[in-house]
């Protein structure tokens, strides 16, 4: 297997604080990989750099075999490089199928393979509002929606630009029980149609059923790396998440 | 409705309207009063492009309006300079002049955004407002075009193509140009583009991550508008003959730019035109029944009404809640 993608050396500050320090990371083609740490470790800011929301100072991130380094957020997008946000960023004055809309406008149809016609998106929308339960919801706004139904809609709107590689930051947070699981079976049915997915979350029960990989993030360095249940008992893990 | 068959209706309408004007009309002062309030439907369009569809305030409206003007002014101009380099060219008619105006100020809106649209909200209107500044203080300082004196630009005293007065001249080519404007804008709200445009609108950030080129689409909607507003400004000096840079630069122009979108309603291409008609209307019924001050008044107590009482505006009160 080949890496999709390769993070070697990323750092990246703000002012004279480091938010990530040297973070190398590599992510194999089909692969589950959980990425967790405590609040304000960096792991947000490691997504932002690698999709391009924000620009590392130092460091290169390699994806598909191709350096994206000065590449803006939405020519990553178009490579297959897609995230949802941790706070839903919905478009607020467009309908949820519109929402979905717009990364089918701007990827799936902006690339060179196949061009999809105005009635093939709207059943697109309609199928990808569906995987997520929304569909009933197709002609609402997003203001409408409770916070939950936003990370779901956060989601679609990430799997509809038809990614290799899917980043989903803390998607499951505030969610029950039911819907975690519901969210957890979407992703592995992502990831088994050839989809590499890289989940962020809190949620350990969540984090352990889905990863095959987790990465762990503790301020802006990476600790740890490998079969979740050693990384799980890895004693400086341990004490960065409970203390001494 | 496809855009080929609503440019054909709108086709249609503007030639009707031209045909029930010639007929109910013969008072000249009606189409003075009728090209002002085309005039600001092409405006207000134009504005609405940047500041609705993608919500980048524009406050320079202004300055792309005069650009306009004063292209035009030079082209009117240069028949006579090239005289003295005994260079002959024929005077450069009105409809060149308007593709001319509308270039030049396009040009300038892709200058202006490609310099500003890295500031985001009102910083961009900021912006905005110094570039209206800047270009009329270049403006009053050249003297080809009459400086701050100003200068005399003589029409024709019988229209071409049309005959008549110059001022149906002037209606037609308005009413053409609002045709154009209105297809465009109804176009671009149908297509992907528009779509980009919401996108970026609602959130920048989410719309790169779903592939949307931000930076490309908003040079798109700066010269789109920008152009637009030059066209719209380039008959200017043969509506007032005697152009000088108060009357170019009017601070009216800016206000009604985005007072009208923003009572007609933003979010569509009817909005503009709602509004354009109804303060651009009572503006001019005002200006002859009581006074030519009042007319900034109406704009400004009716945004502030329409602010509070309807965010939406006119159109989206009839608008279906969803």
């Amino acid at each position: 297997m080949t890496a999709l993608l390769e993070v070697t050396g990323l750092g990246k500050r703000f002012g004279g604080f480091v938010a990530l320090e040297s973070i190398d990371l590599e992510v194999q083609q089909g692969e589950r990989l959980g990425l967790i740490g405590p609040n304000g470790s960096g792991k947000s800011t490691l997504v932002n750099c690698i999709c391009g929301t924000l620009r590392n100072e130092s460091g290169k991130v390699r994806f598909a075999e191709e350096a994206l380094d000065g590449l803006s957020a939405h020519e990553r997008t178009r490579r297959g490089l897609a995230r949802s946000f941790q706070l839903p960023r919905p478009f607020a004055s467009l309908s949820l199928a519109e929402n979905i809309r717009i990364p089918i406008l701007y990827t799936v149809n902006a690339r060179a393979t196949g061009h999809l016609s105005r009635a093939a998106i709207d059943a697109r929308c309609l199928e990808l509002l569906g995987q997520v339960g929304l569909a009933a919801k197709a002609e609402r706004r997003p203001r409408d929606l409770t916070q939950i139904e936003m990370r779901k809609l956060e989601l679609a709107r990430a799997m509809a630009a038809e990614p290799k590689l899917l980043i989903a930051d803390e998607a499951m947070a505030g969610l029950s029980h039911a819907e975690v699981d519901e969210i957890i079976a979407l992703l592995i049915r992502l990831n088994a149609e050839g989809v590499t997915v890289i989940m962020i979350e809190h949620i350990m029960r969540a984090v352990m059923e889905f990863s095959q990989r987790l990465a762990v993030l503790v301020a802006g360095r990476k600790i740890a790396d490998g079969p979740p249940q050693d990384v799980v008992r890895d004693p400086e893990v341990v004490r960065a998440y409970l203390g001494e | 409705m496809r855009t080929g068959t609503f440019l054909i209706a709108a086709a249609l309408v503007g030639l009707a309207i031209v045909v029930l004007t010639r007929i109910f009309f013969t008072n000249e002062y009606f189409f003075f009063a009728a090209y002002v309030v085309l005039q600001y439907i092409v405006l207000s369009t134009a504005w609405n492009i940047l500041g609705g569809y993608t919500g980048y305030i524009n406050f320079g409206t202004g300055a792309f309006f005069a650009i306009g003007a004063y292209s035009s002014a030079v082209l009117h101009k240069l028949p006579a300079l090239l005289k003295t380099f005994d260079i002959l060219i024929p005077a450069v008619p009105l409809p060149v002049m308007i593709v001319v105006g509308g270039i030049v100020s396009g040009i300038v809106g892709l200058g202006t955004g490609y310099l500003t649209l890295r500031l985001r909200g009102v910083f961009f209107s900021i912006a905005t407002l110094a570039l209206a500044v800047v270009v009329q203080t270049l403006i009053t300082n050249w003297d080809f075009v009459g400086g701050a004196r100003g200068a005399y630009v003589l029409r024709p005293r019988v229209a071409p193509l049309i005959g008549g007065e110059y001022v149906q001249y002037l209606f037609l080519l308005m009413l053409g140009m609002c045709v154009i404007v209105l297809a465009t804008a109804r176009a671009i709200e149908r297509s992907a583009l528009g779509y980009g445009f919401a996108a970026i609108r609602d959130d920048e950030a989410a719309a790169e991550a779903s592939g949307v080129p931000t930076l490309r689409l908003k040079l798109i909607a700066t010269t789109l508008s920008g152009g637009f507003m030059g066209m719209a400004g380039a008959p200017l000096p043969y509506y007032v003959t005697y152009l000088d840079p108060t009357s170019g630069f009017s601070l009216n122009y800016a206000v009604n730019a985005i007072a009208m979108p923003l009572i007609g309603g933003t979010g569509s291409w009817l909005g503009p035109v709602v509004g354009a008609v109804l303060v651009g209307g009572l503006q001019e019924y005002l200006r002859v029944t009581i006074s030519s001050a009042v007319n900034v008044l109406v704009a400004g107590v009716l945004m502030v009404a329409f602010v509070i009482a309807a965010p939406q505006g006119i159109v989206g009160l009839f608008q279906r809640k969803r």
